[in-house]
């Protein structure tokens, strides 16, 4: 089975907005999910740019290809295990 | 301790990002509007309702102003008027933790509690072993008398269904040294004198009730109304902080305005080499141990609560002091901030008379991200003064016994030991080297365990933080024992 590709943006604005916490993912996901999951560091991707209202919606994250806005670790969490559900 | 984020702290971080951009744009015009931005209408809701959310976001929001919740005299103060406020100060705000109010939940005040589990057994160690005699049976179970109760915890020890269960006051558990305590309507009060700014009720407390006094403002106002050269002093834990390269980041800075960047990881390099040099000296002089000065909430707590160990506290000044004071002979009137993950620096560069303001890495990354600056964009800028490996150590536990171990040379014997958290237990481990000595004769003390990487003005998880400091600190060059005595 391929892995879900996490992909946690860590420019100066998901990180400082709480992406940087996300990333326990990589230390202690729960077990259901840790070994079925591939995690990447992401630049800017430019999201927090692309607005037209004054706030972004960061944390950004990407499971998969879904995006996630105002990401935080239990929507991540959750997030993949819906996917996995659908997988199986 | 809480999970390192959880939502009360990422809230925080949104206020201050909404406060400096607020200042940014318009210089607070619209600042009252902050709270209803961040608990709309039809939003979710984290307390009995929106409007008590947004009296509480108004609280906080003061208090990243520099103001402290309980200076208010008129309610109908708006936010606009306390930052204009913040903007006539010129001088930092004092340091001081506090609790909002109509935030704490006054959580109850009884530690054990025997829940249904209780079997009303025949044996009944809980009743028997209880030495105030609180406990009786009513109704077949165990029940406790909260009037004679002194939360021993001999009953929780004793039952053999685990039927009781000890319910802790967050914050009160957290504080080392009883600084933070009840007042007679339950809410929670934070005992100036006792208090060592250590920030670990701020961080523990569920309900986000714990503010602090911020800076940001007025460090802001420096850089955008006055033509003072703001420097900025990296403190040594800020490798992994930003997740980009220091250079890029110096060069963030520039970005925002500020003049010049310097690394406080040279001042611990000088730290490092008079702290090796006291501690050979202390040694010769036949004492039986020493313990480091860097981390100032040990230092004030060793002050204050533990006056035993005070003749054994190293003399040498921290890292902050020797790097602002370089600066300052070098610049006697630019603005010095320094940046760090630590809440007590606060109360320190009160009493240093080369600092003027201190920042926290989580108050840096809100005036980036109001600032629109992405960090990785900026051009790299290099420091003029290169720190070393010793230096480069210090914010993890261990890494300052190492660095000063490692000039110590073969004169003396060093056995250093790590102090890694000032927690009450770690306390009384103080106050018994201090009576009778021990094993090791070097002591290092962090209140934050895991060291400054897990301060509470940090953004990057403790864990990734340290392996970002290790790595810093291995490539760079190391000072040695000769080089000292040059
Ligand atoms: S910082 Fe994440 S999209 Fe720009």
């Amino acid at each position: 089975m391929n892995k879900i590709k996490i992909r946690i943006c860590v420019g100066t604005s998901c990180f400082v907005m709480g992406s940087a916490q996300i990333q326990s993912l990589e230390f202690n996901a729960p077990a259901d999910i840790a070994d079925h999951i591939e995690i990447v560091e992401e630049r800017c991707m430019g999201l927090c740019r692309e607005i037209a209202v004054k706030h972004n919606h960061g944390p950004f994250v990407f499971v998969d290809d879904e995006l996630i806005e105002s990401a935080t670790y239990e929507k991540v969490v959750a997030k993949i295990r819906e996917k996995l559900k659908k997988i199986s | 301790m809480l999970i390192p984020k959880n939502n009360a702290n990422l809230m925080r971080t949104k206020i201050l990002v909404r406060l400096a951009s607020s200042y940014l744009e318009n210089k607070f015009a619209e600042a009252d509007r902050i709270p209803l931005e961040l608990r709309p209408k039809d939003g979710e809701v984290s307390r009995c309702c929106v409007y008590k959310d947004r009296a509480v976001l108004k609280y906080r929001c003061m208090a990243g102003l520099g103001h402290c919740p309980d200076e208010e005299t008129d309610e109908l103060t708006t936010l606009k008027e306390y930052g204009q406020k913040a903007l006539e100060r010129r001088a930092a705000p004092k340091n001081k933790l506090s609790v909002i109010d109509i935030a704490c939940s006054a959580c109850i005040k009884s530690q054990y509690v025997i829940t249904n589990v209780c079997r009303g057994c025949f044996a009944q160690p809980c009743r028997l072993n209880c030495p105030k005699e609180a406990i009786s049976i009513v109704n077949g179970q165990a029940h406790i008398d909260p009037s004679k109760c002194v939360n021993c915890g001999k009953c929780y020890e004793v039952c053999p269904y685990h039927s009781v269960v000890k319910i802790p006051v967050p914050c009160e558990e957290a504080c080392p040294v009883g600084a933070i305590s009840k007042d007679e309507f339950g809410k929670e009060h934070i005992d100036a004198e006792k208090c060592i700014s250590c920030g670990r009720c701020l961080a523990s407390c569920p309900f986000g009730a714990v503010v602090e006094r911020s800076q940001m403002i007025d460090v802001m106002r420096e850089i955008k109304e006055t033509d003072k050269k703001v420097v900025a002093m990296l403190a040594p834990a800020v490798a992994g902080q930003f997740s980009s390269s220091l250079e890029h980041l110096a060069g963030a800075l520039k970005a925002f305005g500020f003049a010049d960047v310097v690394e406080v990881a040279v001042g611990a390099d000088i730290t490092t080499q008079k702290e090796a040099a006291e501690f050979v000296e202390r040694m010769e002089a036949g004492k039986p141990f020493m313990t480091t000065s860097c981390c100032p909430a040990y230092y004030r707590a060793a002050q204050i609560h533990i006056p035993e160990i005070r003749p054994f506290v190293s003399d040498t000044k921290t890292p902050m002091y020797y790097t602002a004071e370089l600066l300052k002979q070098e610049h006697p009137d630019c603005v010095a901030v320094f940046i760090g993950p630590c809440l007590a620096k606060r109360a320190e560069a009160e009493y240093d008379p080369h600092v003027d303001y201190v920042l926290t890495f989580e108050e840096l990354g809100a005036m980036l991200v109001a600032a629109g600056i992405n960090v990785d964009d900026c051009p790299e800028v290099s420091f003029a003064q290169v720190s070393h490996a010793q230096g480069r150590q210090f914010p993890i536990s261990g890494g300052v016994a190492g660095a000063v171990a490692s000039l110590v040379g073969s004169k003396v014997d060093i056995r250093p030991e790590k102090i890694d958290g000032l927690t009450k237990d770690n306390i009384k481990l103080l106050k018994r080297y201090a009576l009778k000595g021990g094993e090791n004769n070097m002591l290092e003390v962090m209140c934050c365990e895991g060291g400054c990487v897990s301060g509470p003005g940090c953004i990057a998880l403790s864990k990734k933080a340290a392996r970002a400091v290790e790595a810093y600190a291995q490539s760079g060059d190391s000072l040695t024992v000769d080089k000292k005595a040059e």
